[in-house]
């Protein structure tokens, strides 16, 4: 069981990662236009060089 | 449990313009105007790069970018740029587009109350998850050492969590207490709390029993069904936010003989405004120039034109129909007569707050057992026991079992659903009870003018006069902006006319028209002009030469589905009447017409109200749908009430629920998909009563374990859920 030691501190830093990456979505307006973000990845637009 | 919100009544949209021209005033002291254009059409990856690359191209545009699920289009450009002038860059790509109101928009953009409640449901959920896990490990059978560290690692984990996720309901419980009175957050923070420290005082002493994953998983439940209510109400409010932006409040001001364009709150007593045909009046004055007709459809109900000159008072909220106008403002804002309906509405206001709703009676019912009952297994087992451990621990989990879980999920979930459901067929619910107060209704009463008919006129007589007499009606009406010519113009067109050679036309605004055809002079307009005796009916009078007037008649234009809403309702069973400020005979032709049988003309704004204000004192539960500043009182004075989006603003704000579309027919579905949401309501409380008496008993006999607690809870929370998920 010593494995314990390792393991729920490795799950739990995993997942308060994944709960700080979509802190981070939140602060970044990233659920503003879920719509047209769906839409925009069909684009061509910017398919041969990125966005100036 | 869901706290009574009521938007702030304004019965005169100059005032609630008012901060948002300030706002528009402040933009321009800085270098970079914002502009929001609304653009109803769009819909797909191709619309987004054709319009913004339109927009950005246009010069002085800084940064343009689409919003999809808004369907709206943010750009920063050099205030120089003019709105009107993108709204005709981005038509000519073929979009439809509309300028809003970025002031009143702004609300919608910081929305930091809906992230708030985000973050603390991600968080509360992060952890419900891990200490979910460690509990399971538990409940299969880890003892001893292990069991401890699980424990003491679930209360590293709870312990700041519920500190930070749980603040909603600290809050609203703590606002409840200090003013005497019990809500539904007193017994979720009792429980809350209680669980958390006889968790840890087990925990501390290597009991078997800690609530860790119940406290989590409950507030992680209860903020879902808070988030849930937010988000629905927060779609509402942008959506009516955004009619409300539509309408953007300028006015062109004559300063020394030249126009400039001002946002309408700038606009001082004695300012001489400008307004052409088709602009609606911002303020209350005097004409000092000009001559017109005025359309007071939306503030009396009238259909018919009212002639206007020179010296004439008119009032804010009337339409200036044909001739150029300068007016000088007697009242602006708040003093406008527009304002003064305002009263009214306050008086009936407050007669409709007193609606407690289901939730609440619920709570009301609730939260003194949930505290009675845990109150006497404490003291019950400590006089059996005399051991406070155990009655400690056996309130808490009495408490956990009979949290509202599931009836804090009960009512947002179905608000939900049926709310996205009316709202996809064009049906706004702005008021959080509202689904509610709908679904007890059982007399409808309906407006005429702009809500049952369209306020736009057709021509009823075309067959009865000679073709040649009716192509020269049209060659005279060709020429004006007046909407009976206009529909002239329509049913000629519509008929196979073709306009007869008509020289020298000539438009006396307030009057008619005249012009010259084959020697002879004609005219167009009204019956004094022309000498005729003008009658009830709305009509023009055509003249040709010295031969006697002929009378085209005019009827309104039934709005679409308004015999289907009138007659779905009356197959409901709800009583249908109407009550109209227009004459007495197009009433009475109209209600003939859509099968009603009990009507009321010439009905002023407080016999409006009077009339609904005695239905309700009958026992009924009225319904009114009305669009009119004259329907505004008694839009509130109403049980629930519904207003099409081309009503004022007045009229909007104080209605709860608002119709999107042209079409009249979502009405008597509403009234059905709201019967449908409160049975579902009903039925989620009685499951969760029902999950409550099977599991209340082992609480109190000392039987309930925490596997069992949080089985009971996440069984009850889902079933509520599926339960709500069925309405769409």
């Amino acid at each position: 069981m010593e494995i314990l030691v390792i393991l729920i501190p490795v799950s739990l830093l995993l997942g308060g990662a994944g709960l700080l990456f979509f802190v981070w979505t939140v602060k970044s307006n990233q659920y503003d236009d879920p719509d047209g973000d769906a839409q925009r990845i069909l684009s061509g637009q910017w398919d041969d060089h990125p966005k100036p | 449990m869901t706290a009574p919100m009521r938007p702030g009544i304004s019965a005169c949209p100059a005032c609630s313009a008012a901060p948002a021209a300030q706002a528009l005033a402040h933009q321009d002291t800085v270098l970079e105007a914002r502009i929001a254009l609304s653009l109803p059409t769009i819909h797909c990856a191709a619309c987004i790069s054709a319009v913004e690359e339109v927009l950005n191209a246009y010069p002085g545009v800084h940064h343009a970018r689409v919003n999809l699920t808004m369907k709206r289009a943010s750009i920063e450009a050099s205030p120089d740029v003019m709105p009107d002038a993108l709204v005709r860059a981005v038509g000519a790509i073929g979009y439809e587009a509309h300028e809003l109101d970025a002031g009143t928009l702004s609300a919608t953009t910081t929305d930091k109350a809906g992230r708030d409640l985000l973050m603390r449901l991600a968080v509360a959920g992060f952890a419900a998850m891990n200490v979910m896990l460690l509990s399971v490990s538990v409940w299969s059978g880890a003892a001893d050492a292990t069991r401890d560290m699980f424990h003491w690692i679930s209360a590293l984990i709870t312990m700041p969590v519920i500190v930070f996720s749980g603040q909603p309901f600290y809050r609203n419980a703590w606002a409840a207490l200090r003013h005497g009175r019990l809500n539904m957050d007193v017994p979720i923070t009792l429980a809350i709390l209680l669980a958390v420290i006889t968790s840890l005082w087990e925990t501390s002493l290597s009991g078997a029993h800690a609530y860790f994953d119940a406290a989590l998983a409950l507030t992680f439940f209860l903020l879902a069904g808070r988030y849930l209510d937010y988000r629905t109400r927060a779609i509402a409010r942008s959506a009516a936010e955004e009619l409300a932006a539509l309408e953007v409040p300028r006015a062109f001001l004559l300063v020394d003989g030249q126009e400039t364009q001002v946002p309408v709150a700038q606009l001082a007593v004695g300012d001489l405004i400008r307004l052409r045909p088709g602009g609606r009046l911002p303020v209350d004055g005097v004409i000092v120039e000009g001559q017109t007709e005025l359309d007071r459809a939306m503030l009396t109900g009238e259909t018919v034109p009212v002639f206007a000159g020179p010296g004439q008072a008119v009032c804010a909220g009337e339409v200036n129909l044909t001739g150029v106008l300068t007016v000088r403002a007697t009242a602006v804002g708040q003093d406008t007569s527009l304002h003064r309906m305002a009263d009214l509405v306050a008086i009936a206001e407050s007669g409709r707050s007193r609606y407690t709703s289901l939730a609440d009676q619920a709570a009301k019912l609730y939260a003194p057992g949930v505290h009675i009952l845990s109150g006497l297994s404490f003291l019950g087992w400590y006089l059996y026991t005399w051991d406070l451990r155990t009655a400690l621990n056996i309130a808490a989990a009495v408490l956990i079992i009979t949290c509202p879980c599931a009836l804090g999920l009960a009512v947002p979930a179905v608000t939900t659903a049926a709310s996205g459901r009316l709202f996809r067929r064009g049906m706004l619910i702005k008021d959080a009870t509202a689904l509610e107060r709908l679904a007890q209704v059982d007399t409808v009463v309906f407006d005429k003018t702009g809500t049952l008919t369209q306020g736009t006129p057709v021509l009823t007589n075309l067959q009865a006069h000679p073709a040649e007499a009716m192509a020269i009606a049209m060659a005279l009406a060709a020429g004006s902006a007046h909407p009976l010519s206009q529909a002239i113009v329509r049913a000629g067109a519509a008929a196979g006319l073709v306009p007869a050679q008509v020289h020298a036309l000539q438009e006396r605004p307030g009057y008619g028209t005249m012009g010259q055809w084959q020697g002879q002079s004609v005219r167009l307009g009204r019956a004094a002009w022309v000498g005729a005796q003008a009658g009830a009916q709305t009509s023009a009078w055509l003249q040709i030469g010295s031969a006697a007037p002929l009378q085209l008649t005019f009827a309104d234009n039934l709005r679409a589905g308004a015999a289907q809403a009138v007659a779905d309702l009356q197959e409901q069973g709800c009583n249908v009447i109407m009550i109209s400020g227009d004459a007495t005979p197009a009433v009475a032709a109209l209600a003939a017409e859509l099968g009603i049988t009990d009507w009321q003309a010439e009905a002023l704004p407080a016999e409006k109200v009077a009339r609904i204000a005695a239905l309700s004192v009958a026992g009924h539960k009225v319904l009114m749908v009305g669009d009119g500043l004259n329907d505004t009182a008694a839009l509130s004075a109403a049980h629930a009430s519904i207003s099409p989006a081309s009503a004022l603003d007045a009229a909007r704000v104080a209605s709860d629920i608002v119709l999107l579309g042209a079409d009249l027919a979502p009405i008597a579905q509403a009234v059905q998909t709201a019967r449908a949401a409160t049975r579902r309501i009903r039925e989620n409380f009685t499951v969760a009563t029902v999950y409550n008496v099977i599991a209340v008993p082992l609480a109190v006999a000392g039987l309930c374990s925490p596997l069992i607690a949080a089985l009971a809870m996440s069984l009850s929370s889902i079933t509520v859920s599926l339960n709500a998920l069925r309405l769409r």
